[in-house]
């Protein structure tokens, strides 16, 4: 066991390294100077040059590089272009509402995405089945950033039940968690609903029924708890795409995240602060990933055994 | 759900991708006394905000999307193929380094890495293409090369390489006329993937640039206006949902009809 976990964390430990040296280099890609396109071309030669060098960009790369990931360790992300602010208090100060948004998006995912998978499954090719997955594929099918704007429609200008955009208001979550969760709740039915059908024709379902259980407890207390195991992963692997997501999902909404950080920092050539928003969310999904799959292993004793 | 849906869906969006400039559209044409007319009061798809006719520009918004479609899906799979299989057929040290190079693509949860290559990169049709493949080839990649490695012991191939068959020929011949299936399942899913990623990227200011049109673009001026000219928003989304939802349906059916399992809903 602590073997797996062992080998699971180097490798974990080496895809973020890489992650940060292939974040390091995005600034490397502005085509032309990175200082011309920062502050425009008609900047004085004193600014640039003073730019420069508080970028580092006068060093060899490797000695940026070095210099980067020293302040990686210390928690030091440089300070934004835009505001002159350190980017880790940026960060700091949008990561709750970005935090809120992923946990209420995952509230949403859940609360639809179990009923329907297990409705599909259980009543596998009838019209309850069909329609929910063509439920789930409008869902896998429909945009954030049409989905977006149709509910602010809907419930925020005809109805008025819900504020807009912003995060001030009471209920400003609502709207857009429902935008992030519909999405994902659409491929988590799918796979909740081939899965529970594979565990369906397993064994222990048969004995379970042998023994005079009744549909709903087979379903419930046999078949779902067995069928979650995988779901997990892909439950994992989701709220990379959440994250990924919440990018555009809280552009639609002004919802003050790190998504929103993003896109400012682009609009404005703040690419020092790109660059931390990029790392963040990338060495966040790698992190869950690891996480959830350690946690497999950890739940299933089958994964141990094989690996 | 029959097949002439998606298939005329995708027809339609492909003369439109591919025909539009000769189809005598005025996408930029401006009419003010039309400004942000809806379609009942002006007839056709209405006005946008600048009094430009909404169905001309969303005929210009099916070409960005085909042409961008087009590319990303050709360019990634094409390079995603050829590396995959090379890593799965060299092996040893090639695989391996390859192998973490496709980890470390993935690592970068699904359109974050494109958004940062295009706001880098600058706006530009050319850039999403670029910012989209760079993104895009990493799945066919691991598809392939994990078809290669299933292959390459088999005994019609291994026979090849004892008759002092060359390599590429192997791999021309042998191999990739049997992986071809699932690799022809995920572009179909990809078309999908990239016509939504594309709008997503017009949608944030990242795509084409004005007057150009994109679906996505369209969307973002028209939620602007949600109140006064809502039909802004709905004709490009519902446009671009048609042509997602047929090409998801039409990528079902092939998987079904070429049999390929375990490949469905990959990120």
């Amino acid at each position: 066991m602590w073997l797996v976990i062992l080998r699971r964390l180097t490798s974990t430990a080496v895809v973020v390294l890489g992650v940060v040296v292939l974040v390091f280099l995005l600034i490397h890609l502005i085509p032309g100077d990175p200082v011309d396109v920062m502050l425009g071309e008609s900047a004085q030669t004193a600014d640039r040059e003073a730019l420069r060098v508080s970028l580092g960009l006068d060093k060899p790369v490797i000695d940026q590089l070095i210099i980067y990931i020293k302040g990686l360790i210390n928690f030091d992300l440089g300070r934004s272009l835009h505001s002159q602010q350190p980017i880790t208090a940026l960060l700091a100060e949008r990561l709750p509402a970005t935090i809120e948004l992923a946990l209420a998006a995952l509230l949403v995912t859940l609360v639809l995405a179990l009923p329907l998978g297990l409705i599909a499954a259980a009543r596998h090719n009838t019209a309850w089945d069909q329609g929910a997955m063509a439920f789930s594929l409008l869902g896998v099918s429909i945009p954030n950033f049409w989905m977006g704007p149709l509910l602010i429609l809907v419930f925020a200008l005809w109805l008025g039940w819900f504020p807009v955009s912003g995060r001030e208001e009471a209920g400003a979550v609502i709207l857009p968690a429902l935008t992030l969760g519909t999405s994902l709740s659409a491929i988590l039915a799918r796979m909740i609903r081939s899965s529970v059908l594979e565990v369906l024709g397993e064994n222990f379902v048969r004995t379970a029924y042998a023994k005079g259980l009744s549909r709903r407890q087979v379903l419930i207390r046999h078949a779902l708890p067995n069928a979650l195991l995988p779901v997990i992963t892909i439950l994992g692997l989701q709220l990379g795409t959440l994250l990924a997501g919440a990018v555009i999902t809280e552009t639609v909404f002004s919802w003050p995240g790190i998504g929103l950080l993003t896109i400012e920092a682009i609009q404005s050539r703040d690419y020092p602060v790109v660059q931390a928003c990029v790392l963040l969310i990338a060495l966040t999904y790698v992190v869950i990933n690891s996480f959830t799959d350690l946690l497999y292993a950890l739940i299933d004793p089958r994964i141990r055994v094989g690996t | 759900m029959q097949l002439w849906f998606p298939v005329f869906i995708l027809t339609l969006w492909a003369v439109f991708g591919i025909a539009a400039p000769w189809l005598s559209l005025d996408p930029n044409s401006i009419h003010l006394e039309r400004i942000l007319a809806t379609p009942m009061a002006s007839g056709g798809l209405g006005y946008d905000d600048l009094g430009r006719p909404l169905f001309d520009r969303l005929a210009a918004g099916a070409t960005t999307s085909f042409l961008v479609a087009f590319w990303v899906v050709s360019l990634s799979s094409i390079f995603g193929t050829l590396i995959g299989s090379f890593s799965a057929y060299v092996g040893g040290v090639w695989d391996r380094l390859l192998t973490h190079v496709i980890d470390l693509f993935l690592a970068f949860p699904g359109i974050l890495l494109a958004i940062a290559l295009a706001g880098i990169l600058g706006p530009g049709i050319e850039n999403v293409v670029i910012a989209l493949t760079i993104v895009g080839w990493v799945g066919y990649a691991r598809l392939a090369r994990a078809q290669v490695l299933s292959l390459k012991t088999r005994d019609h191939v291994l026979a090849a390489v004892a008759l002092g068959v060359p390599r590429a020929r192997v791999v021309r011949a042998h191999l990739l006329p049997l992986i071809s299936a699932p690799l022809i399942v995920e572009a179909t899913f990809g078309v999908a993937s990239v016509v939504i990623a594309e709008a997503g990227l017009s949608f944030l200011g990242l795509g084409v640039q004005p007057p150009e049109a994109s679906w996505g673009s369209m969307v973002r001026d028209g939620t602007r206006y949600l109140l006064v000219a809502p039909h802004m928003v709905i004709v490009p989304g519902l446009a671009m949902v048609v042509v997602v939802l047929a090409v998801n349906l039409l990528g079902d059916r092939l998987r079904d009809r070429l049999d390929v399992k375990s490949i469905a809903n990959q990120p």
